[in-house]
């Protein structure tokens, strides 16, 4: 048999979902932002809701996601994007609404507007992509960055006397009456792929069912922004970050 | 001759040769071919195409999602 009779349509398993156009992302080589994209798109594919999901687009790295996913976007001034879905969420309660952001978005300029639209419990879905640094900007220390990581900012590693402890957003807002469905996600292998697909799927659906607000946590890499190539910033992320951020469901009724 | 053989096609274009796939192939498939495409990449080829069983592990994992998998069954053996 020759790979011009496997290649053929009807022995097809994988391919890439039509949600997701053909632009080029402009993410670095092995960007955990890329895989996420790709799988929210599959998901949106999946539950035939392309029509209906509107998306807000965050500042930072991924302020350019309305390029790559073929629904309706919104971007966002900076951290804002929870009020913003609160509006569009609010206008056209039959749309399915999502913000997906950084941590320095989500955890940093905009702490106020995410703990406050998670309280109100508004019937979104956040996506928070957690690398533990301002990969947009440089590679500068993040309110998430690990106790003694190397960035930019902190090239001897953070302290905490001189900056504090690493903010973990998504236990804070386990803890808020609003929230519905909070977890905490991996993208760096298959498995994990899987888990972080089945908690975007799920994130979705209940924005439809009036129970809350569903934040999903995916901790990621940034290999440019911590000099690694894209295999070794997996494992740096599975022996340093995923210690510090337990995989796992933190609240789920 | 294995029971289960695959296919990959990789959007060559649309590669920038990461390597990611090439870690998560379990059958050791795939490497980085030394062309490059046009933005200068390396991009993932089939070097070792006999192994493959079309699990799509490649597929999963590629940020960009450039992977195309086929996979057929041999009834006969």
């Amino acid at each position: 048999m020759t790979l011009n009779d496997i290649i053929d349509p009807k022995n097809l398993v994988y391919a890439k979902t039509k949600v997701m156009n053909d632009t080029p992302m402009h993410y670095c080589p092995g960007c955990s932002h890329s895989v996420v994209h790709k799988l929210i798109a599959e998901v949106i594919e999946e539950l035939d809701i392309q029509d209906k999901t509107i998306g807000i687009a965050p500042v930072g790295c991924a302020v350019f996601g309305y390029k790559y996913i073929d629904i309706d976007w919104q971007q966002a001034a900076h951290g804002r994007a929870p009020s913003l879905a609160t509006a569009v969420k609010r206008l056209l309660p039959d749309r399915y609404v999502f913000t997906y952001q950084g941590d320095g978005d989500l955890a940093a300029i905009g702490t106020a507007e995410t703990i406050h639209t998670c309280n109100r419990g508004e019937n979104i879905a956040i996506f928070f992509i957690n690398n533990g640094i301002y990969g947009m900007t440089g590679g500068q220390m993040a309110p998430t960055t690990l106790n003694g990581m190397k960035s930019t900012t902190s090239p001897s590693g953070r302290t905490v006397p001189l900056s504090g402890h690493p903010l973990d957003m998504t236990k804070l807002l386990a803890q808020l009456d609003g929230t519905c469905y909070v977890t905490r996600q991996s993208v760096h292998n298959i498995a994990n792929i899987r888990k972080t697909k089945k908690a975007i799927k799920k994130a979705l659906e209940n924005s439809m069912l009036d129970k809350g607000t569903s934040v999903v946590e995916i901790v990621s890499t940034c290999s440019a922004g911590w000099n690694m190539t894209p295999a070794d910033s997996n494992n740096w992320m599975e022996q340093n970050m995923i210690p510090a951020y337990p995989l796992g469901d933190m609240k789920d009724i | 001759m294995a029971k289960v053989k695959g296919a990959i096609v990789v959007n060559t274009e649309r590669c920038k040769g990461c390597n990611l796939c090439v870690v998560a192939c379990p059958a050791k498939v795939l490497s980085l071919s030394p062309d490059s495409n046009l933005k200068g990449y390396n991009f993932s080829y089939m070097s070792n195409a006999d192994s493959c069983v079309g699990c799509a592990a490649c597929a999963y994992v590629c940020p960009d999602a450039c992977i195309t998998v086929y996979k057929v069954k041999n009834k006969t053996e």
